[in-house]
Formats: C-alpha cells, sequence, structure tokens
C-alpha cells in the first residue's frame, strides 16, 4: 500500500465561465436594469419605473420568503399563505382606521408609529393564525403533495369566508398616512414616498434573515434542514419544532407583506392574498424552492420586469411574469439558486 | 461484563410495503467495536436506520442504554447519545466544514481539545475549515462526515460504510480515526465492507443475511477461519 499525499489537497480551480454561472443569478438583476434603460431611453421615466419595480419586488420578496423555507424545509405546499396576506392587511387596516389621528397628522413620526403599530398587530394576528393553521391543517396531510393543495386552499377559502364576515363582503380604500402621500422628485423623476418606504423595508428584512441564516445555530439548522432534514434530526434536533417555528414566522412576514401591498394599493380585498400567490409562487419556483436569496433576486426580477413591460408593451404586462418563469426554468430547471435535496 | 450498549429483540421493519428486516437480534458491548457484515443488500443499512430512527420498527424493541427507545424520535435518539454516520455520508453541502461541524455539536459549543484530536486524525478538514463542504473531494466529504460524529462524546457511534469508494491511502486514515475513537472508549456498531479494515477494528462481529443476524461472535473467531468466512460472507469476501 502506498501512502498517497491525501493531506496536501487542493480545490480544482474554476474556469471562469464556471465563475461567471455562479455569479449569474446575482448579476441578473442589475443586467435587468440596465436592459431597462436601455428600452425605455428617458432617465426619468426609468428612474420612477426602476424604484417602482424595486419597491414591487421588496413587497413580493416579504411575502415569499416564509414561504420558499416552508417549502425547503417540510416540502409542504401552503395555499392558506394568500389568506395571512389578506388577513394581515384587514388587521392592519383596522388599526390604521383606528388611528385616524395620528395617519391624518403632518408628522412623520406619528405616521410611522401608526403604520408600525398596524404591522405589530397584523403580523401577531397572523402569526398566531399561522400556528394554528400548521397544527390543525398542515400537519395531518405532511409528506402528500395532493393532499396538502386541496385542504390548504380550503383553508384559504375559508379565511377568506371570515374575512368577509369580520369586515363586510365589500373592498375597504385607504389612504395612505400623511406625510407618506405624493412623491419626491429625484433627476426630473417623481418617485413616490412610500415606494422607498417598501424599498427600504423589504432591504432590512432581506440583511436581518441573511444574517440569522448565516450567523446564528438556529440559521444554520434552517439552511441544513432545507438540505437534509433527517441528518439534522440525526443530530439531535428537532426538526419539526424549528420547522413550526419557520411556519409562524413566515406567516407573520406574510401578514407584513399584506398591510404593506394594502397600503401600495390603497384598497384591500379578501381575495387579495389569493390574487398575489401567482406572484409568490412565481418567485419561489424561479428563486429555487427553500433559497431565501433566490427568492429575493427573483422578487425584484418578477418586480422590475412587470413595471417596465407595463410601460414598454402594456399588452404584454400579464404574461411577462409567466415568461420570465419559463425562461428561467428552461435555463435552470431548479431555479436559480438551487438548493441540493439529499433525498 | 456489564449490560449491552445496544440491544435489538426480534426486530422487524418495512420499507414502504416490503418487509426488509425480518427480526433482527442484535447486542453491541460497551467499549467494543462490532462489525455488521454481510452481502449487499441483506439490510445492514436498514438496520443503523432502525436504530436511529429514520426507519421505524413495526415488531421487536430497540434498547439502548438500559432504555426502551422503540417509539422515541429520531431527535431524542440522538440525544440520548446516539452518532450516526450515514452510508451516503449526509454531508451539508451548502453549509461550509465550519458549519457542518458546529451542527454537530449539538449539545454544547464545540470543545477547542476535541476539535484539535479531529484535526490531528483529518488534517485536511483544517485546510478546508472555511469552505464549503460541496467543494470537498469524496474522501474529504468522508472525513467530514466521521469527524461530525466525533464533534461530541456520543456513547454509540452507528457508521455505516465509512471506507465506501475512497483510495487506500485515505481508507487507513479513516481506520486511525475509528481506532482513535475506539481507544477513547467509545462502542461503535460498524458497517464495513473492508475485511482488512474489520479485522484490525473489530472486536465482535454479527453476519446478517436476509433481514436477519446469522452469526455472531468474536472477531478473532472469524478471521482466523477462512471456512466460516466462506460459509457466512461468500460473495462479499471474494469482491475484496
Ligand atoms: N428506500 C427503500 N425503498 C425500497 N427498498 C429499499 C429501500 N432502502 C433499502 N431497500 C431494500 O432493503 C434491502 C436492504 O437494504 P440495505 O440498504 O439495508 O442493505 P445493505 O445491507 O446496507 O446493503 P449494502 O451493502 O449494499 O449497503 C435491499 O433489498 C434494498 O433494496
Ligand atoms: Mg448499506
Amino acid at each position: 500500500m502506498t501512502a498517497a499525499p491525501d493531506h496536501t489537497p487542493t480545490f480544482a480551480a474554476l474556469t471562469p465561465m464556471e465563475r461567471l454561472d455562479k455569479a449569474t443569478p446575482i448579476l441578473m438583476v442589475p443586467v435587468l436594469v440596465v436592459l431597462g434603460f436601455l428600452a425605455i431611453g428617458s432617465t426619468s421615466s426609468w428612474l420612477t419605473l426602476t424604484v417602482s419595480g424595486l419597491a414591487m419586488g421588496m413587497m413580493i420578496f416579504i411575502m415569499a420568503s416564509g414561504l420558499t423555507l416552508v417549502f425547503g424545509l417540510m416540502d409542504v405546499i401552503n395555499f392558506g399563505h394568500g389568506a395571512f396576506i389578506s388577513v394581515g392587511a384587514f388587521v392592519g387596516v383596522s388599526v390604521l382606521v383606528a388611528l385616524s389621528g395620528w395617519t391624518g397628522a403632518a408628522s412623520l413620526m406619528l405616521n410611522l408609529a401608526a403604520i408600525l403599530l398596524a404591522v405589530i398587530a397584523a403580523m401577531s394576528v397572523t402569526a398566531v393564525l399561522g400556528w394554528g393553521f400548521e397544527r390543525v391543517i398542515v400537519r395531518p396531510v405532511y409528506g402528500a403533495h395532493l393532499k396538502q393543495i386541496l385542504v390548504t386552499v380550503g383553508g384559504l377559502i375559508v379565511i377568506e369566508q371570515l374575512i368577509h364576515v369580520v369586515w363586510g363582503p365589500s373592498e375597504i380604500y385607504i389612504n395612505r398616512p400623511e406625510m407618506l402621500q405624493g412623491a419626491v422628485t429625484f433627476a426630473g423623476a417623481a418617485i413616490e414616498k412610500y415606494r422607498l418606504l417598501a424599498v427600504a423595508v423589504g432591504l432590512v428584512l432581506f440583511v436581518a434573515m441573511r444574517l440569522v441564516l448565516r450567523r446564528t445555530k438556529i440559521g444554520l439548522i434552517v439552511r441544513a434542514g432545507v438540505e437534509n432534514g433527517e441528518m439534522v434530526r440525526a443530530l439531535g434536533y428537532r426538526l419539526s419544532l424549528v420547522f413550526i417555528g419557520v411556519f409562524v414566522a413566515g406567516s407573520a412576514l406574510a401578514g407584513l407583506g399584506g398591510v404593506m401591498w394594502g397600503l401600495y394599493q390603497e384598497v384591500i380585498t379578501a381575495g387579495m392574498g389569493e390574487r398575489m400567490m401567482i406572484l409568490v409562487f412565481i418567485v419561489v419556483i424561479i428563486g429555487g424552492l427553500g433559497s431565501v436569496e433566490g427568492a429575493f433576486i427573483g422578487a425584484l426580477m418578477v418586480g422590475l420586469l412587470q413595471n417596465y413591460i407595463a410601460f414598454l408593451e402594456p399588452k404584454l404586462a400579464l404574461i411577462s411574469n409567466i415568461g420570465l418563469m419559463t425562461a428561467i426554468l428552461m435555463w435552470r430547471p431548479q431555479g436559480m439558486l438551487p438548493v441540493v435535496k439529499a433525498k | 461484563m456489564s449490560d449491552p450498549i445496544l440491544t435489538l429483540k426480534n426486530v422487524h421493519t418495512d420499507i414502504a410495503q416490503y418487509h426488509i428486516l425480518h427480526g433482527v437480534d442484535l447486542e453491541v458491548p460497551r467499549g467494543q467495536v462490532t462489525m455488521l457484515l454481510g452481502r449487499n443488500g441483506v439490510g445492514k443499512t436498514t438496520t443503523l436506520r432502525t436504530v436511529i430512527g429514520h426507519w421505524q420498527a413495526r415488531a421487536g424493541s430497540v434498547f439502548f442504554d438500559g432504555q426502551d427507545i422503540t417509539a422515541l424520535p429520531t431527535p431524542a435518539r440522538a440525544r440520548a447519545g446516539i452518532g450516526f454516520v450515514p452510508e451516503d455520508m449526509g454531508i451539508f453541502t451548502d453549509l461550509t466544514v465550519e458549519e457542518n461541524m458546529v451542527l454537530a455539536a449539538s449539545s454544547a459549543p464545540l470543545d477547542p481539545a476535541r476539535l484539535d484530536w479531529i484535526f490531528a486524525a483529518f488534517p485536511p478538514l483544517k485546510t478546508f475549515w472555511d469552505s464549503e463542504a460541496g467543494n470537498l473531494s469524496g474522501g474529504q466529504k468522508q472525513m467530514l462526515s466521521i469527524a461530525r460524529a466525533m464533534a461530541e462524546e456520543r456513547k454509540l457511534y452507528l457508521i455505516d460504510e465509512p471506507t465506501k469508494g475512497l483510495a487506500p491511502a485515505i481508507v487507513s486514515t479513516m481506520a486511525r480515526a475509528l481506532k482513535d475513537l475506539k481507544n477513547q472508549g467509545a462502542s461503535i456498531l460498524l458497517v464495513e465492507q473492508n475485511f482488512s479494515v474489520a479485522k484490525a477494528l473489530g472486536d465482535s462481529v454479527a453476519v446478517m443475511d436476509d433481514g436477519k443476524v446469522i452469526w455472531t461472535g468474536a472477531m478473532a473467531e472469524l478471521a482466523g477461519s477462512a471456512e466460516l468466512q466462506d460459509t457466512l460472507m461468500g460473495l462479499s469476501m471474494e469482491a475484496h
């Protein structure tokens, strides 16, 4: 037996092409922004559309971030997520209506305080709702996709009807708080203030999630669990508890997304979450099931593309995202940042 | 002689509709390396997976350290003191080597002295501490999978084919590490097709065939009898 030099190993160097391939998903957002600039031509329109696309993308990301982890960790398909978006919006808007003294005041502090309280209320309610939903509806159907689709769609419909019971059958219109109405002008472009807030909230959430996922033990467990839950359990971690935590957090984030989306549209309906789920699922799929970074990139691309296309070729706006999904899946069938699955 | 660390009594395991284990009886003595041998497909991996709880025994019982763990969920078995190194290594490829090791120490932070011991056994892990585990070579991944089990003291280690597909030099690295583990007083249930490794490490042996343990005895007895090896393991021995 000869002693091979097994202790001085090196990695095979990546070729430039492989490097590019690894970096492509991250580069796609700036590339899309540049392409948008070239296609639109006018700097001010492009700037307006870009901010609006980023804002929309951030809100979709907020709604999709929890769902992708739920998918990745337990392979659970949850259409009920859409109901949490709607419930969040209704709870949040109710709080904002109750605080109309604060939202109507010409004070940014009071306005933001009102939004903060609305968000806290919405997230608390949807967190509790998510916890109950996981126990009652999702847990009995682990591992059975068809049943998951059926029962979670059932749960979605029931919750939508309950919204009608509590808040009445018609849509509710809402004004943004005083200081968040209107736009600021920058380089000749009108940029709605609220969109800047949405971008900021989305960015903060993304950075926070990354920190939790990369720097905490819980985050490590979640990332490892997405790849190989069986091994995580064999190391002694109760993955089912972690999953419930992720499910509850994801539901709360759906509630946050609902409040933000409601204020963005300035109208809320019981079906709003259900309608958002199409975009949310597209984002989760093109990002790669279980990948928060992928969902972030995917959401920004969906938001930007939707806004650019609506400006350039309004007739195509509806199918642009389906087109994007098709293109990305043809290029990477597992999504942009696929998580390697052990099984 | 104290009671065994692990005892399986008439364990039956089904995988989907297939009846795979047909009444496994097995004892793993404390502080020893017990080899689980047998041809391909006889149920060695299924036995280990039943002990850690990835498969649930349909009938029979599993006792670990004096406790009936037959109905316990996997994480509880791990926390009771069972370490598991699966046949496919179970490396978290998206995580760095360090993150894999941090996770492996599930009850307390990684002990630096233990880490030094692990680095001494597997120097490449130190070299690639910050690298993504998915980029490691097959042999390095196998080192990481054993190192993860070593990250924390466990009462029993279940190790499934740690030398599978490895070059001879790395096989001996692996064997040395397992010997180290044994010298620290660990109890090990080891599936190993490489008979020279099995011979060097094993104290006792259980041979499986067709979902059952068909022979148990001392390693010395099996190693000393070519005839016994032939009748018990036939094909698998010829392959080596
Ligand atoms: N997931 C599964 N689904 C169906 N059958 C399975 C599954 N896993 C194992 N089996 C079957 O169970 C039997 C025992 O498999 P097991 O992996 O325990 O054998 P083994 O002794 O570890 O073999 P090897 O030496 O090849 O690793 C085999 O016939 C195998 O085909
Ligand atoms: Mg096997």
